[in-house]
């Protein structure tokens, strides 16, 4: 099932729980390379039987739509062998795991590797207990091990005398606390699964239909006031002064405090410099900051902008970049070991069949995840309580104790559910700000950031423009590619690798890259990287396809030959969509595929354009090969998720940066896709390999989406578009 | 100024000033959490309440014109979780974080009050004003139609 090597016994820890029942920890081995962020790598969990054979699990983990509360659970429960309805998610105690050696070992959440990375640890925790249950049944029953079964929460033996015994877990759990087993068990192979495979509604839904479920914007705790704040407007800029004298005598106004950055450019979770307002309410905050005088000074960003960075992209793009190459000097993953770099220009420059690229561009997006940044934060003199918007809440209260200058023994950070995460989560400041400002006026606080405020300072998907060169050999193949593509300057990994890791067999090929100046801060996007990249790469594909006389789909398949994930999923696109490219004006389909997060997603998108210039998207199929599936329905979830996600940014989407500052920041100037705009039809197919690996299935539907409807646009009108929001393009 | 404010079937008096959004006067004065913010400026929807029958973004509707009438928000839909749309969303597991969904379902139960059997084009008009970033558009418009196969019994 997987090529993991751990040894069993090092990451278990057994104990009596608080009720006197079986409590087993889980201590995971290291993953750093896994994680595919910046974070600490691995997780942890508890799962408990308490004796009324409920079975409890904290996921470190947070839920944010995803399913994390759903999927964990279900992996342990599918080797203890309990009922579903016996199994309860708990929330984690961070407080516990920062100040016991990082006891969940890491609770970030991201990169689609819940399901992907940790099933091995979680489902050996199930083994585990249940091996532990029936050898402490054995004991009581004076009958051999193997003779006890332990199935949905029942310990059953035949007994010589006393024929059938029957017990539950949970009757057995405190004598399995002290049992020792000599090994552990092997988990099980897939194929043998009862309950992984099925479709599982997750177990936060009905929370989420009567609003019960908690977000930090809930919280409330006594004596509590509101507090409105505002960071410099260009990302960069600090405060100079501001006048709490013209408003403190409006409705409601407490104090107005004076936000600290202690670092000349801060990293993208410190505090940034800024000021906020306390009141009664939070409509009374808001207000008096909205017309408090503020001075600011901008910095470098004032000078930068839409137009500014997308001149010096244009001019980078006609110069040569910076060689993009792995660390042992191959370009890309896995396919193109000892791919020629070197040759690409001169078989480019002396070929008679040369393709030379326009430019690609995708804008910066935000996440603008529903429920806007928000955290409450009751900082005492003896403790401090944050409740926050956060996709790792160990990072987050060892960050509220280094802007409080306190020990983190006395620092609790509360789990919630979360308003959308999407990578959002991650670079954040909101709980350093409320932390500041409770302290400041000694009561707890709770800030919210206004939508304009939020896209403002959030750290944002970063843009890119793109190009290349090819030539073609004699079978309308390239021979050789050469690809340039520009990012910014903050994050410029993203911009690096995600060309350069395409899968397409090209014998000579490079990728260059180069970054433009940018004061705007960067953040991890559902699907970095891969999502604007792909907009660009797979509409080149298309553009080489159509160059060399070959269909789009065959190419594909043909450059991808010998590569069974890529050929499976191209080949259920091939047969099970329909696909053709001969199709009446003003229709059209067209495809992508794109590896992301260890999963393979093609689409196949359908679109019609009016004579007028208007996009219908008639129909989304989804190819999705992650290797396995836990759980269908949540995968189909994920998967029309994050396809319509993506479908928003590249048909409405785009931050325009003016004088250094973002200005479209509310829904009325950053549009969304609404009910109306979606695809009437959405099919998913899972095509799963079943052969030794594990996907995320949380992004990978998002890249393929935008250039597959791009690709579909250009059969249906003749015109490609290269840039986003596709909404605006000429058709 | 003291207004009073009748939310799901109860009065409840409030002071505040009249042009205070009804969403905050839910929220903090009433203590009702259901009520998201999301955006203030009436383009997202998770503030989506009832006034008088019709579904109102109670972000940019001041308190002083909610003053005696109708209120009621996601608090009030069923005391089970088992309206016919709370049941449809659960089948059709709707919701992904949630957040705007409290919106998204006080404006199908509005929309179902009026026409219990909408067509596509009634649904995108009623949920036009509905945002979701996760978007669980497709399992709406479903939950919708089911809505209103459960509501006829």
């Amino acid at each position: 099932m997987n090529d993991m090597k751990f040894t069993r016994r090092s990451f278990l820890q057994v104990s009596t729980s608080a009720a006197g029942g079986l409590m087993i920890g889980v201590h995971f081995p290291g993953m750093v390379a896994a994680e595919g962020h910046g974070a600490a790598a691995e997780i942890n969990a508890w799962l408990t039987i308490d004796p009324n054979n409920i079975v409890s699990i904290v996921t470190p983990q947070t839920e944010m739509g995803q399913g994390a509360f759903t999927a964990v659970p279900m992996m342990v429960a599918e080797e203890l062998d309990i009922p579903w309805e016996n199994v309860r998610h708990v929330f984690a105690d961070a407080n516990r795991h920062v100040n016991n050696d990082n006891l969940y070992t890491t609770t970030s959440t991201g990169g689609s590797t819940t399901v992907s990375r940790r099933h091995p640890y979680m489902m050996q925790a199930g083994a585990s207990a249940r091996e532990r249950l029936r050898a402490a049944a054995a004991e009581a029953w004076h009958v051999p091990v193997e003779a006890v079964t332990a199935k949905q929460g029942w310990l059953t033996a035949q007994h010589e005398e006393q024929g059938t015994i029957q017990a539950t877990y949970g009757e057995m759990a405190a004598a399995a606390a002290q049992i020792t087993l000599e090994e552990e068990p092997a988990i099980k192979e897939y194929g043998d699964w009862w309950l992984l495979g099925n479709d599982v509604p997750r177990l936060d839904v009905p929370l989420k239909t009567n609003g019960t479920a908690t977000y930090p914007i809930d919280v409330e705790v006594p004596g509590m006031v509101y507090a409105a704040a505002m960071a410099c407007p260009v990302p960069e800029g600090k405060l100079v002064s501001y006048d709490f004298d013209a408003v403190k005598d409006m409705p409601g106004v407490i104090a107005a405090v004076e936000l600290e950055q202690t670092k000349d450019v801060p990293a993208f979770t410190d505090l940034r410099s800024g000021v906020a307002i306390v009141a009664e309410s939070w409509y009374q905050a808001k207000n008096a900051l909205a017309v408090m005088p503020i001075e600011w000074d901008y910095g470098r960003g004032a000078s930068i902008s839409t137009e500014s960075q997308d001149a010096e992209a244009r001019q980078l793009l006609a110069q040569p970049g910076t060689l993009v190459l792995d660390e042992d000097g191959n370009i890309g993953k896995n396919r193109d070991k000892g791919v020629n770099h070197d040759a690409v220009y001169g078989l480019i420059e002396a070929s008679d069949r040369q393709v030379i690229g326009e430019i690609y561009h995708r804008p910066f997006e935000t996440h603008a995840t529903m429920m806007p940044p928000c955290a409450v934060a009751d900082v005492k003199d003896d403790r401090v309580d944050v409740w926050t918007f956060t996709q790792d809440i160990a990072r987050s209260l060892n960050e509220v104790a280094d802007q409080l200058g306190r020990d983190t023994t006395n620092v609790f950070l509360h789990q919630t559910y979360l308003g959308g995460g999407f990578g959002g989560g991650y670079n954040m400041d909101v709980h350093r700000q409320a932390a500041a400002i409770s302290a400041a006026v000694g009561r707890p606080v709770k800030v919210i950031r206004s939508r304009e405020e939020d896209i403002a300072q959030d750290s944002q998907r970063p843009p890119i423009w793109g190009t290349y060169k090819a030539s073609l050999g004699d079978d309308g193949l390239p021979e050789a590619l050469a690809v340039h593509v520009v990012g910014e300057e903050k994050f410029p990994v993203f911009t690096q690798r995600s060309n350069a890791d395409m899968p397409y067999l090209i014998p000579n090929r490079r990728h260059e890259y180069s970054v433009v100046q940018s004061h705007i801060p960067i953040g991890y996007h559902r699907a970095p990287g891969a999502n604007s990249n792909s907009f660009f790469t797979e509409q080149m594909v298309d553009e080489l396809a159509q160059a060399g006389g070959w269909d789009p789909l065959e190419w594909r398949l043909k450059l991808t030959e010998g590569h069974e994930p890529w050929q499976r999923v191209l080949k259920a696109m091939k047969e099970k969509s329909g696909w053709t490219t001969d199709m009446p004006r003003g229709e059209g389909m067209g495809c992508a595929i794109v590896d992301s997060h260890g999963t393979i997603a093609g689409c196949v998108a359908t679109v019609a354009v009016s004579r007028r210039g208007q996009i219908f998207i008639d129909k989304l199929d989804f190819y999705i090969n992650s290797g396995y599936v836990i759980n269908p329905l949540a995968a189909r979830e994920q998967a029309e998720s994050s396809a319509i996600w993506e479908l928003s940014h590249a048909m409405f989407g785009g931050l325009v940066i003016r004088d250094g500052r973002i200005v479209n920041t509310n829904f009325d100037s950053y549009p969304m896709m609404k009910i109306a705009d979606t695809p009437p039809e959405i099919d998913v197919h899972l095509e799963m390999s079943e052969d030794q690996w594990w996907g995320g299935l949380g992004e990978p539907t998002g890249p393929p989406t935008p250039p597959a409807v791009a690709n579909a646009i250009f059969y249906a009108t003749g015109t490609r578009i290269r840039s986003t929001p596709m909404a605006q393009a000429e058709l | 100024m003291a207004i009073t404010l009748n939310i799901n079937g109860e009065d409840h008096e409030i002071d505040a000033d009249p042009q205070m959004p009804l969403l905050w006067a839910i929220r903090e004065k009433a203590g009702l959490n259901g009520t998201k913010f999301g955006c203030g400026i009436a383009q997202c929807g998770a503030c989506t309440v009832i006034v008088d029958g019709n579904a109102v973004r109670s972000c940019n509707t001041p308190v002083a014109a909610a003053s005696g009438k109708a209120i009621r928000t996601i608090e009030s839909v069923s005391e089970n979780n088992d309206h016919p749309v709370q049941l449809a969303w659960q089948e059709l597991t709707v919701p992904q974080c949630g957040y705007c969904q409290s919106g998204q379902i006080m404006s199908a139960v509005a929309l179902l009050e009026k026409s219990p059997d909408p067509s596509d084009n009634e649904i995108d008009k009623a949920m036009a004003g509905n945002i979701c970033r996760c978007g669980t558009y497709p399992r709406i418009r479903a939950a919708i139609h089911r809505a209103a196969e459960l509501s006829k019994g």
